[in-house]
């Protein structure tokens, strides 16, 4: 045996070892391999002949939103050698955008911008009210608008790639696709590739937005991802959908003068406390938003005269298929991964909203990317907190149960009664447990600054706030979050909630 | 006769006249040991409503008196109190007003083709706030009528320790008497009348409220928030405004974050004058004031002239014209504020005092408003709750306002001395501040906690738009025992101001910057 031994290797001593068809040595060198941790990774790698050597990376990021930015830079912190690969493919209209991912150019930030910009127009017209001296009458004007929330993302944009930067971390516009274990291609948009190895990947290349499918959309419509920078004013408006992306955009393009429709198919807010979103489609069909209930569009065409100018298509998301060894969910292309956001494949990872049955929040992804670096770099076992209360756009968290006491009360925002705004249409509730000491297990306000004023509730929940606690707290006086200090009246009690002013 | 003498009693060198029967049958009855009411109020504000609603509510005879004494400058004003009529309400609602002025100006960045400058009327302005809360008076009359509460617009003194002399404002007079008396009746700005012409030709918070006419330049002096927050909507409309200041602004208040506030009215066009105190007053034959003040670090001595001298140098409190020697309670000698333990009661044991004149209370409305529906419930309705008066969040609605709820760093250090204190703090900028090119250097968030773990949180101190949205939940929290860790792990609501106070990573000890940057 040692002639044979002697033959396919330069070892004189027995044992010799050999891992996955490679040969680390005698018991020095296994302990040596164990030491320095190259015999665990050995263990951990896929059987194939076609393993790298050493790694270009100890993490490839392939996609550079919130999830993707968060991990890169928390990984770096640990000096770790980490890539990001983010890579925006244009709308059907040939909208495209820069680093920082859906929440910071066709998400969060320019939507929160354009509300902002919506609700700007009704100031103006309550400013009058308090003895400003404004015109009737101010007109909107869309691309001024759009460029400075356009700049602004640009600034983000910039800042993204600057942070990376001074972290060490390496940036590419580039297009990854897995084409091995442990090795991705990264295409540019000139079309030239390159090809790298990791150790890990973590992929939080998120969603875009679905199209319906029927004829005339890719044409004609244009989706959340193109709104934020068209270079034209939409004008008449169609919004097609009834999550929350519909409903903001609806709301802010009539905030902003623009005759607008919302179509829906069934129930608005789908998976949001229903009595809720009950009530804010009523105050936006109040406020001269169009809604067209349980239809679907079927066609859609280019007419003559242009009744309608611009069809927002909000169904829903697309789900980003992705060609890797990773399994995806056969029926969406989401990718279920472990409460450690590990997928089937030990060194490939994932957050964000490509995941399976996750909330598709920017803070939660960033808490998903930070935790996740902590744990693979910094000896971390924390794991985000799949119970988490999060705010969701009008306030609204936690559970609406059956058993439960519901207290509840309109309220009017002192700023509004001079402007005669509005009286008895904001709302606010909170769910109790009744068996638990009526824990407060929900929270729902629908008003002004509703996420100003959730935040710190959210905070108050997630310490084990019960009624009595919250009927015991002063109210801060004149605000509107007060009234969840003297909610007195249940909906079992069916006592009136109307205001009177005092 | 008999009546006659039994009247003259305890209360003999009290003359009144017996035009009404109402009186006799009062004093028959206050002779036969029934008194008319179970529990009067005397003040109808914040404190003073609340209670006596509570009590109807409970089923018991309230009354409830209320006088506004017209301030020296004439101004008087219907039922609600302090809060209602020239305090909460509508500094609130000329806050806004001036808000929007900045909004207006943000507008023409969101793309609103607004024709800038744009002026403003006080006259329109003081109307809509004033009929706003005219129709809160009436609002509050017809509830008291609707719970069965009698309403007395009478000034009241006592005339022994169960009976009250109620005069209307024509000099009429009547007695009412009550098993259970509750004083809440708050209090009023003070006048530095050792300053010469303070009193002739100075206004206060009484007054600026319900002017006709726009008080044009103003001169603020004090420190305290009613000072700034007058100062801050007063410059926001567009008027040239100073404040003049003593010492420090805000005291008792977080001194860093005062100094914050008053930084950023500087830099938006309040003018301050620190370290110096007025001493004369006159009236220039045009009509303007010119003022003389010293400046007390160099000694010098200055000059300017104002349309409006706007006094907000503390407030003391409504007892002087109350013959509180009558009934035999007690006031602090210091304060003059009415001397009260942990169940409101004063020196007599069924005399109460609740709100801005006792002794030791927070002079806030939700507060006062608590208490006295809790000293209702005391009294008529089996309870023993006290008020808890720990960590009772507030917010001073400056331009850029300030939230609080917890002890300052100060207080916290004093406390539990500096190493066993972690401060974690941020400046932030809000999203809405970027497209409107708004300066954001004073947006600001510290929270102070307890070093060790689990670090309970001892105080939050916000500075930002909608201070007090921001405030309230978290003072929920606190009121929980929340700890830094627990805060840490709620998930941010995106994208808005409060959700930086989960996001707080930098503790002043790291001495790291902590200018939050992008969005994680």
């Amino acid at each position: 045996m040692e002639a044979a031994l002697s033959e396919l290797t330069p070892e004189a001593d027995v044992p010799v070892v050999f891992v996955k068809q490679r040969k680390i040595g005698g018991h020095g060198s296994i302990l040596k391999a164990y030491q320095e941790g190259r015999l665990q990774k050995l263990l951990k790698m896929n059987d194939s002949e076609d393993l790298p050597e050493s790694y270009d990376y100890d993490l490839v990021i392939i996609g550079g939103g919130s999830g993707g930015l968060a991990a890169a830079k928390e990984a770096a912190k640990y000096d770790k050698k980490v890539m990001v690969l983010d890579f925006v493919t244009p709308t059907p209209l040939g909208t495209r955008w820069g680093l920082g991912g859906t929440c910071v150019n066709v998400g969060c930030i320019p939507k929160k911008l354009m509300h902002q910009a919506a609700l700007l127009g009704q100031a103006l017209r309550d400013s009058r009210n308090y003895g400003w001296e404004v015109e009737e009458t101010v007109k909107h004007d869309w691309e001024k608008m759009t460029e400075a929330v356009q700049n602004h993302i640009g600034s983000l944009n910039w800042g993204y790639r600057v942070a990376l930067r001074e972290k060490k971390v390496v940036y590419e516009n580039a297009y990854g696709q897995f084409i091995g274990p442990h090795r991705i291609k990264a295409t540019n948009n000139k079309g030239k590739e390159k090809i790298y190895s990791a150790e890990r990947f973590l992929i939080a290349t998120g969603e875009r937005p679905r199209y319906l499918g029927i004829p005339g959309d890719k044409e004609y419509c244009i989706s959340s991802d193109d709104l934020f920078s068209l270079p034209y004013c939409p004008g008449k408006t169609l919004v097609v959908g009834a999550s929350y992306v519909a409903l903001e955009c609806a709301g802010f393009l009539a905030g902003i003068g623009l005759d607008v429709t919302v179509m829906v198919r069934s129930i608005l807010l789908r998976g949001f406390d229903q009595d809720m979103a009950n009530k804010i489609g009523e105050h936006m069909e109040e406020h001269g938003v169009k809604f067209i209930r349980q239809f679907v569009p079927i066609k859609v065409s280019r007419v003559a005269c242009r009744f309608v100018d611009s069809i927002l298509m909000l169904k829903g998301k697309k789900r980003v298929v992705l060609m890797v060894a990773a399994s995806f969910s056969a029926l969406t292309g989401k990718i279920p991964v472990t409460d450690e956001e590990q997928t089937n494949v030990p060194y490939i990872y994932a957050i964000g909203d490509v995941l399976e049955d996750k909330l598709e929040l920017t803070p939660v992804a960033i808490q998903a990317g930070r935790l996740l670096a902590q744990r693979l770099y910094a000896g971390s076992t924390v794991k985000v907190r799949l119970t988490s209360f999060v705010s969701l756009p009008s306030g609204i968290m936690g559970l609406s149960c059956l058993l439960a006491n519901v207290y509840h009360s309109y309220f009017w925002p002192l700023e509004w009664t001079v402007p005669s705004r509005d009286n008895n249409k904001c709302y606010a509730k909170v769910v109790c447990n009744i068996k638990d000491n009526e824990r407060v297990v929900g929270f729902h306000v629908l008003g002004p600054n509703a996420g100003e004023v959730t935040q710190g509730f959210a905070a108050a929940l997630k310490c084990g706030l019960t009624k009595k606690q919250l009927d015991n707290t002063i109210g801060i006086h004149p605000v509107c979050a007060e009234v969840f200090t003297t909610l007195s009246v249940t909906k079992r009690s069916g006592g009136s909630i109307l205001q009177t002013g005092c | 006769v008999a009546m006659a003498a039994a009247l003259r009693g305890p209360g003999a060198r009290f003359r009144w006249r017996l035009a009404a029967a109402g009186g006799a049958r009062v004093a028959a009855r206050v002779a036969a040991g029934q008194r008319d009411y179970d529990l009067l109020v005397i003040g109808g504000g914040s404190g003073g409503l609340a209670c006596a609603k509570e009590a109807a509510q409970l089923g018991r005879r309230v009354a409830v008196v209320d006088y506004v004494e017209p301030s020296p400058r004439g101004t008087r004003w219907g039922l609600g109190g302090t809060c209602v009529n020239v305090g909460c309400i509508p500094k609130k609602l000329m806050h806004q007003a001036a808000l929007l002025g900045g909004m207006i100006r943000d507008a023409r960045h969101y793309g609103w083709e607004v024709a800038q400058p744009v002026q403003h009327s006080w006259r329109k302005m003081a109307e809509a706030v004033q009929n706003h809360v005219k129709s809160l008076n009436w609002g509050h009359r017809v509830q008291l009528q609707d719970r069965k509460v009698k309403y007395f617009n009478v000034k009241a003194s006592f005339v022994n320790e169960h009976t009250v002399c109620g005069v209307t404002k024509d000099g009429k007079e009547t007695l009412l008497s009550a098993d259970n008396i509750v004083i809440a009746t708050g209090g009023r700005p003070r006048y530095p009348t050792h300053i010469e012409g303070a009193l002739e030709y100075g206004i206060t918070s009484d007054d600026i409220f319900w002017l006709k006419e726009s008080p044009g330049k103003t001169l603020v002096v004090g420190a305290s928030y009613v000072a700034l927050e007058c100062a801050g909507f007063l410059t926001g409309i567009g008027l040239d405004t100073t404040v003049m200041i003593r010492s420090i602004p805000l005291r008792g208040f977080d001194q860093q974050m005062s100094s914050l506030v008053t930084e950023h009215m500087a830099s938006h066009g309040t003018r301050f004058l620190r370290g110096c105190t007025p001493s004369q007053v006159r009236r220039l034959p045009a009509g303007r004031l010119q003022v003389t003040w010293e400046d007390r670090t160099s000694g010098k001595e200055d000059t300017d002239t104002f349309d409006t001298v706007l006094w907000a140098v503390g407030r003391v409190p409504e007892t002087r014209s109350l013959n509180l020697e009558k009934s035999g309670v007690k006031t602090s000698p210091d304060s003059q504020k009415i001397l009260v333990d942990s169940r409101d009661a004063t020196s007599v044991p069924h005399i109460y005092a609740i709100g801005d004149v006792a002794e030791g209370r927070p002079e806030l409305t939700p507060t006062a408003i608590m208490a006295g529906r809790l000293l209702a419930q005391r009294l008529f309705g089996q309870s023993a709750a006290l008020m808890d008066y720990d960590n009772v969040p507030t917010t001073v609605f400056t331009p850029l306002e300030y939230g609080c709820v917890g002890l300052s760093e100060e207080e916290a250090v004093a406390r539990h001395g500096q190493e066993h204190v972690e401060v974690y703090h941020a400046y932030y900028k809000p999203l809405e501040f970027t497209v409107a090119e708004r300066d954001a250097s004073q947006c600001y968030i510290k929270m102070v906690c307890l070093r060790e773990p689990p670090q309970l949180v001892l105080g939050l101190h916000f500075l930002g738009p909608n201070a007090g949205e921001v405030t309230q939940g978290f003072a929920l929290g606190i009121r929980c025992g929340a700890s830094y860790a627990q805060v840490m792990r709620t998930v941010g609501i995106h994208p808005t101001c409060s959700e930086e106070v989960v996001r707080l990573r930098i503790s002043k000890r790291s001495g790291l910057d902590p200018t939050v940057t992008g969005c994680g």
